[in-house]
């Protein structure tokens, strides 16, 4: 267990290492805050932003970002096995004695663990808003969980796209049509009838879901859907791995 | 298919350790194949090697070098057989058998944003090895095997292509493996280049056993101690170099330079007039007797004023032929041993497994 939580953090610390050595790290970083920024100042100081309460200009800050956040996920993981694969240091993976569960989760890690940091670089919004309104910290608290919690999700699934091809473009073509479809599921359950309205809602990776965290509301189930998708398309990611070997 | 080339088992006595050691294997593979999409790309081949041997895979493109040791590094896994490595199942155990394995592929698995001691720190810690003095002190120690010292701090993208393929080996032996494979290890390398590597292969011959796959004929003839030759999937001859002329294609060649007793024109000889036309004929005739002596003629020119024999022989036969030669009266002013290039023995089993399942095509 020791060895395999060691292999998994040589992985994470070496994918790390990669995006904050990379201009494509420094690219997806400046453009989440500076349209994460600008978005801001659209909804706290714009024209009608007096009319607001801070409580729900921060709702919205966390809203806004919920899209680029899910936007910068897609970026940031489908070139993890892709540019491997091109370069041909993937077979230096393959043929280390880690699992393929290891490779996918330190890979993984890396990649939550630089978006995590370029995510909580916008704090100084919901600051702002809190030096000139009353908001608290446990709504700030718990929409940051949210963001991380939709951003590790489709990290994963950027991830297991990224696993099933070599070329960037299709699987930047895959990790934004499952992420496209899955954000669809929520606006579509109002048009489905009965039962796939729950069903549907249920599944959306946006609305019903990330709704309460961006309201400050934290509820068991949300984090439980979140893991369980980040957890199944890992797997996913996981079992490509293994089928590339049997190929 | 069958390719009646002979049993692709090797006899194990034969290949055992000079000092009367037990044969020590570290590779079994039996019945191994490998199958792309349904298409054959290897096998089944079964093979058996030792330890501290350097094998050299040869064969054309597409012939299943590649694939055969992606299996045995771990890479892929076999749609049919068995492998083990040190007695490890690579099938069941396929982490354990990694950890035995340095693998350095035709494009050495470099990241190019790393500096190269940062790169092979993380391929040793990536194999398990702990961090701390031991780490560092085996990282000295592969810099300096691999002559990477001057470019320890540089990004591997800033390196040409002779120290990214060392920067690939020293990855490969970094974490003290007892199998090394390399697959094309002169691949894109200028003539220096290739030199310097074959040096520092040699170098590493009796730390590990070496599997290279490479087309390089030269560098597998003078690397290995034994070849694997694989075509259209299939191992259709194994041996040592030597052995290979022999067995496969009988062919040795001998060129002896002997002159007569007393001084004679050589225009006589090849007219078979005078003491030494007579004395070359007979000369020849007693070669001719000899046992595996396939055929003896005279050869083109004449040297240091003696002339040239060849005799085609299927082993090697240069005690006899001496010992008849002086026995005949003639002074052996040179005697020449050459077999068959790896290229002509290489071509001949290709031509000779071509035929074969040419012909079993054509009977089915």
């Amino acid at each position: 267990m020791e060895r395999s939580g060691r292999a998994v953090a040589v992985i994470l610390r070496r994918e790390l290492a990669a995006y904050l050595k990379s201009a494509h790290g420094y690219v997806i970083a400046a453009a989440l805050l500076l349209l994460a920024g600008v978005l801001f100042y659209a909804e706290a100081l714009g024209p009608r932003a007096g009319e607001r309460l801070s409580a729900d200009v921060l709702a919205r800050f966390f809203f806004n970002t919920s899209g680029l956040v899910a936007v910068a996920a897609v970026a940031l993981s489908v070139r993890l096995f892709t540019d491997e694969r091109q370069t041909g240091s993937v077979v230096l993976l393959n043929t280390a004695p880690v699992s393929d569960l290891q490779i996918v989760m330190g890979k993984f890690l890396g990649a939550l663990a630089f978006l995590t940091a370029i995510t909580v670089a916008t704090l100084y919004m919901p600051l702002l808003i809190m030096v000139n309104g009353r908001i608290s910290w446990g709504h700030v608290a718990v929409g940051y969980l949210g963001l991380v919690l939709l951003g590790a999700a489709v990290l994963a699934i950027g991830l297991f796209a990224s696993s099933l091809t070599r070329h960037t473009l299709a699987a930047a073509v895959a990790g934004g049509a499952i992420t496209g479809a899955m954000f669809l599921f929520y606006p579509l359950s109002f048009v489905v009838d009965p039962p796939l309205t729950r069903v549907f809602a249920g599944l959306g990776l946006h609305g019903r879901h990330f709704s309460d965290f961006q309201a400050g509301v934290l509820h068991l189930r949300d984090v439980v859907y979140y893991l369980s998708v980040a957890y199944f398309f890992l797997l996913l990611a996981t079992k490509a791995l293994e089928a590339k070997r049997w190929q | 298919m069958a390719v009646p080339l002979g049993d692709p088992r090797p006899d194990l006595s034969r290949i055992a350790d000079p000092l009367g050691e037990p044969f020590n294997v570290v590779i079994e593979a039996s019945g191994l194949s490998k199958y792309f999409g349904g298409k054959r790309a290897l096998g089944p081949v079964s093979f058996t090697i030792g330890r501290g041997e350097t094998i050299g895979f040869l064969g054309l493109n597409g012939a299943g070098k590649t694939t055969v040791l992606r299996i045995l590094a771990g890479d892929l896994r076999p749609s049919a057989g068995t492998l083990t490595v040190e007695g490890v199942d690579a099938v069941r155990q396929p982490l354990g058998v990694r950890r035995l394995v340095g693998f350095l592929p035709e494009l050495p698995p470099v990241y190019p944003d790393m500096a190269v001691t940062d790169y092979l720190r993380f391929t040793a810690r990536l194999r398990g090895m702990p961090a701390g003095s031991a780490l560092e002190s085996r990282l000295d120690e592969v810099h300096a095997i691999t002559s990477l010292d001057p470019v320890r701090t540089e990004l591997v993208r800033n390196l040409s292509q002779g120290y990214r393929q060392r920067v690939g080996l020293a990855q490969a032996i970094v974490h003290e493996p007892a199998l090394l494979i390399l697959d094309e290890p002169a691949h894109d390398l200028d003539p220096a280049q290739i030199v310097e590597m074959r040096r520092l292969i040699a170098s590493l011959r009796g730390r590990h056993t070496i599997l290279i796959s490479s087309h390089n004929l030269p560098e597998i003839s003078e690397t290995c101690d034994r070849l694997l030759v694989l075509d259209a999937g299939e191992i259709i001859a194994q041996g040592t170099e030597a052995e290979l002329s022999e067995r496969w294609l009988g062919v040795q060649r001998t060129e002896v330079v002997i002159r007569a007793p007393g001084p004679g024109p050589l225009a006589d000889a090849r007219g078979g007039g005078e003491a030494w036309g007579d004395g070359a004929a007979a000369a020849l005739e007693r070669l001719r007797r000899l046992d595996a002596v396939k055929e003896v003629t005279l050869g083109e020119g004449e040297h240091e004023g003696g002339i040239v024999i060849v005799v085609e022989s299927a082993s090697d036969r240069r005690a006899e032929i001496c010992r008849t030669l002086v026995e005949g009266g003639f002074d052996v002013l040179r005697l020449g041993h050459r077999q068959r290039k790896l290229e002509s023995i290489f071509l001949g089993l290709i031509h000779g497994a071509e035929r074969t399942r040419g012909s079993g095509h054509s009977a089915a």
